[in-house]
């Protein structure tokens, strides 16, 4: 983050996650988007940053409880009437 | 998500004793209580664990619950207690304080500078990529890896995240940065380096 003419780079990354969460008040996300409009090693680490995130979200990532967890959850709660509901 | 759940139980139902409804309740969240648990313990057995024990807990407690909090979030913050016990009592080196989740600013820097964000999801998931993912989220340390989980796998808001861990918005805010620039920057590693094989 040093080869270009900006100074502010890691001051700013402290609101990065924020500015991500659309959190950050309007005056902090000005400076930052127009910081970003001219800082290419922001914009990567911002779109980087976003796309790590997404990829937590993906399908893939979204397990579900194995059946026989869920059977064996049921019985320990005596809820054994209520096995064959689907969720 | 979370909230759209539990406006779906009833919570007079669950207090009055409705089976049935508790075994909505159990059903609703035994998946991402799973995978929290999973996440954190690195065992499907621990994570099962966790899972009885929550919901056990929820039984026993459920007459006392005030509501000063949404449903959802209680149930989170007995889950990732029972998660955070089970790693105290077979990791007592594990230290959960502040201290731990890193205050040097310094690791905080990016020094990967990559950009793979264009490239397609099933390339960034397929084989490798989902591992080191994987791998780079179980390295995690413990007290940034919950807040992760919570609010950027689970998608509870900042101020769930912070109800549920009894933290404050701050610290959580503090620690998904730390943990985001963390994850961000092996991801980067792992991505640029295959891109600049390929080129």
């Amino acid at each position: 983050m040093t080869d270009h003419a900006h100074t502010n780079c890691e001051e700013l990354l402290f609101s990065l996650s924020a500015y991500i969460d659309g959190e950050l008040n309007p005056e902090l996300c000005q400076e930052l988007e127009k910081h970003l409009a001219g800082c290419d090693n922001c914009r990567i680490v911002l779109n980087t940053t976003r796309r790590t995130i997404d990829l937590v979200h993906a399908p893939i990532e979204k397990l579900d409880v194995p059946e026989d967890v869920r059977e064996r959850l049921f019985k320990r709660l005596n809820l054994d009437d209520y096995l064959s509901r689907k969720p | 998500m979370n909230k759209t759940m539990s406006l779906e139980i009833s919570l007079e139902a669950l207090i009055a004793g409705d089976r049935a409804e508790f075994a909505r309740l159990v059903d609703a969240y035994s998946s991402p209580i799973y995978r929290l648990g999973l996440r954190m313990l690195g065992t499907p057995q621990d994570a099962e664990d966790v899972l009885q024990n929550t919901f056990i807990n929820v039984l026993t407690h459920l007459s006392t619950f005030e509501g000063r909090s949404s449903l959802s979030t209680w149930l989170y913050r007995i889950a990732a207690n029972e998660a955070l016990m089970l790693i105290r009592k077979k990791k007592p080196e594990v230290n959960m304080d502040e201290a731990q989740a890193g205050e040097n600013d310094e690791d905080l820097l990016p020094t990967q500078f990559m950009d793979w964000s264009a490239l397609p999801e099933d390339e960034l998931l397929s084989g490798e990529g989902k591992k080191t993912l994987d791998s780079a989220i179980e390295t995690l340390p413990e007290s940034m890896r919950i807040v992760f989980l919570l609010r950027d796998v689970e998608g509870l808001s900042i101020k769930e995240t912070a109800d549920a861990l009894g933290l404050t918005e701050t610290n959580i805010k503090t620690r998904l940065l730390r943990a985001r620039m963390f994850l961000r920057e092996q991801l980067s590693a792992y991505y640029g380096e295959r891109i600049t094989r390929e080129e």
